[in-house]
């Protein structure tokens, strides 16, 4: 099962062909992701050789990659400049699932091809995030699929990547169902609460983690979600309590504006919703390997 | 990017919406000039501040010569509020105010939209009037693929209450600031006081803008308006090399890849800092990001030595895609060139982490490097580099 991404995935890159498009290609390959696709208008009818033999087709739209490979999930890795026509053609062509790596893209683009998105039949996930990987499965994004290469009953969403990374190697030896990266920009197409909705009605996940940080009010919204709808045991983890009001944290999103978005507010509302919050990532780690282990035992 | 008053006025006469006029000043001497070519009979000097509350603070005056504006910008260049101090000024023409509105469009995160919100009672602190009177308060979504067009203006000023005969003139305007907001990749302009004149006329008296910084691609003009001067130095140089830097007020200096693990590293850092005596603090967000070569490792490193406040550094890297060893082997050069101009004075812990964590680590203790101590894990590293600021003080 899983969500969002599993063994029967048949994923296709846009913007394959170009550097970064390549080198996480590559990776995905080699962590098993069934591949069948790039996207590239002006290379389209070429094949791309990776290592280890593999051709992969090139094809010159979205919509051509669904006729001819079946194609069910996009990974997006054009320059932002282009993101949004490549987003918007990704929708347009009805792919089920449409994954933006791509970090630095206008959020005017992207309030225009999430507008799009909203009433489509794509879920979007991103833009500015890592992916989503169902280790032993399929792996559609640039998350390091040997930090935690064995699938497990954990489920794991977060804003931040390198955050995702940390709580995946700390609890590498339970596994993950999914782990989900929705990215820290302002406006983001697929949010904490799609990802709990989903891990809560998938059998193959028993415990959630999620991790948020400052800016905007997501996390205040998941704990509401939780509160009425999460039965299964949630674990928070909140960066940012020492952000200064006014600076944005690396993330376009991470800003605290006014008494709006503090790491403070968001970890009452996760404990008022029964959620357990770590006050460091390996502490988050801890409470999860306790919930996992009274689960087990 | 927030712009200065004066800037927000600039681009609102670029798109049609009615201003006043205004000159800057940095000197008084400028300020009397501006006033003279004004000619009118009263102006006011504004003091230019991306900050709130400058009325409050004394940093709008009205002047009936231009003897008075020059004495009046006299008191307000160099003046501080709220932390920002005041370099220049705007002599603005003195406007004939009927009423006074308010006018607001932005992006409105929870929504993933946009939000205009408007009000026949303007000129006060917007948010005391959200609290207090939210009725007084329209707010109205704003369709990020429709914009403000006329029917969307018309829904706008009739939630708002405008009188009949006010609604076409102020619809008008509304449609010239989504050009702003639109035209210029705006995350928020925000006009208030919006006033009617005694002729009735419509007039955006004061303008509060934030670009995106992300589309400046798209408006190679939007590079002008950086501000150099009120950022602080160290950030303008991590800029220009391209890192994520943000000055904070402590002393441990901070490296990390990665948004989210920076800023967690932070809060790490400050917890563990309360053990100890003076309470160390972080001194910096840096997110040196995915890759952690040696270049981007050395040009972290020598902004962060750089900060004369820093006492104890804590390079912190969960090697990911990146692997631990290129993670070590970037440290390892980049010493060497820090070493080689003498800037590796001050203590650093390094917390490596991930892929191929023992050879990474393991080339590090072999590299013996000067001042460089390893600790395994981020909580353990956080309460050595808080202990080694604290002994410095």
């Amino acid at each position: 099962m899983a969500i969002f991404l599993n063994s029967d995935s048949k994923v296709i890159v846009q913007g394959m062909t170009g550097s970064e498009g390549m080198k996480h290609t590559q990776r995905m390959l080699t962590s098993g992701t069934n591949i069948v696709g790039g996207v590239n208008p002006r290379k389209a009818g070429t094949e791309v050789e990776f290592a280890g033999g593999v051709k992969v087709p090139v094809f010159g739209t979205v919509k051509e990659a669904i006729a001819a490979a079946d194609a069910d999930v996009s990974v997006i890795f054009v320059p932002a400049k282009f993101t949004k026509d490549a987003v918007v053609e990704a929708v347009e062509a009805e792919i089920p699932l449409a994954i933006c790596i791509t970090e630095g893209v206008a959020v005017k683009d992207t309030a225009e091809f999430y507008t799009l998105a909203k009433g489509s039949k794509t879920r979007l996930i991103g833009p500015n995030c890592p992916g989503v990987i169902s280790p032993e499965q399929s792996n559609a994004g640039i998350i390091p699929a040997d930090i935690a290469p064995k699938k497990g009953r954990i489920g794991l969403v977060s804003k931040s990547g390198t955050l995702t990374y940390q709580m995946m190697y700390e609890l590498r030896d339970f596994g993950f169902s999914t782990a989900v990266g929705i990215g820290g920009d302002p406006v983001i197409g697929t949010t904490h609460i799609d990802c709990l909705q989903a891990f809560q009605d998938d059998p193959e996940t028993d415990a959630i983690v999620m991790i948020g940080e400052i800016g905007g009010d997501a996390e205040e919204r998941a704990a509401d979600y939780i509160k009425a709808n999460v039965t299964k045991p949630v674990v928070g983890y909140v960066a940012g309590f020492t952000a200064p009001e006014g600076k944005t944290m690396g993330h376009a999103g991470a800003i605290v504006s006014g008494s709006a978005g503090t790491a403070a507010a968001k970890q009452k509302a996760l404990e008022a919703a029964g959620v357990k919050v770590g006050k460091t990532p390996s502490g988050a780690a801890a409470l999860v390997r306790e919930i996992m282990e009274g689960l087990t035992a | 990017m927030d712009l200065y008053e004066y800037q927000a006025r600039d681009l609102f006469e670029s798109h049609g919406v009615p201003v006043l006029r205004g000159i800057t000043a940095t000197t008084a001497a400028e300020a009397r000039q501006a006033a003279e070519d004004l000619g009118t009979p009263v102006v006011v000097v504004k003091a230019q501040v991306k900050t709130g509350g400058r009325g409050k603070a004394g940093g709008v005056k009205v002047a009936k010569s231009a003897e008075e504006a020059e004495a009046r910008a006299n008191d307000i260049l160099g003046m501080d509020i709220k932390g920002h101090t005041v370099r220049t000024v705007m002599i603005a023409e003195g406007a004939d105010i009927a009423e006074e509105y308010y006018f607001s469009l932005l992006l409105d995160r929870a929504n993933r939209s946009y939000l205009a919100m408007c009000s026949k009672e303007g000129g006060v602190e917007i948010e005391t009037l959200a609290e207090e009177r939210p009725e007084a308060l329209a707010r109205v979504e704003v369709d990020p693929l429709v914009g403000i067009d006329q029917a969307k203006a018309d829904e706008i000023v009739a939630a708002a209450g405008f009188d009949a005969e006010d609604q076409p003139k102020i619809a008008a305007v509304l449609i010239k600031l989504w050009d702003v907001y639109a035209g210029e990749d705006a995350t928020l302009v925000e006009v208030n006081p919006l006033i009617k004149t005694g002729a009735g006329d419509i007039v955006a008296l004061d303008g509060k803008v934030t670009l995106d910084d992300n589309a400046e691609f798209r408006h190679p003009d939007h590079v002008a308006l950086h501000d150099d001067q009120s950022t602080d130095p160290l950030e303008v140089k991590a800029k220009s090399l391209g890192l994520q830097y943000v000055k904070l007020d402590g002393n441990v200096g901070i490296i990390g890849n990665g948004a989210g693990l920076v800023m967690s590293t932070l809060d790490v850092v400050a917890y563990a800092g309360e053990e100890f005596p003076g309470s160390p603090k972080p001194a910096n967000f840096l997110d040196i990001g995915g890759g952690a070569s040696a270049e981007v490792m050395s040009n972290g490193l020598s902004i962060i030595f750089s900060d004369p406040a820093v006492q104890s550094v804590f390079v912190n890297v969960f090697g990911g895609i990146t692997a631990c060893d290129a993670v070590a082997n970037g440290i390892i050069q980049a010493f060497e060139l820090l070493g080689a101009q003498g800037a590796t004075h001050k203590p650093v812990v390094v917390r490596l982490d991930g892929n191929n964590a023992e050879l990474g680590r393991k080339m590090l203790d072999e590299a013996a490097l000067p001042n460089l101590e390893r600790v395994d894990t981020m909580d353990d590293a956080a309460r050595r580099v808080a202990e080694l600021a604290s002994r410095a003080n």
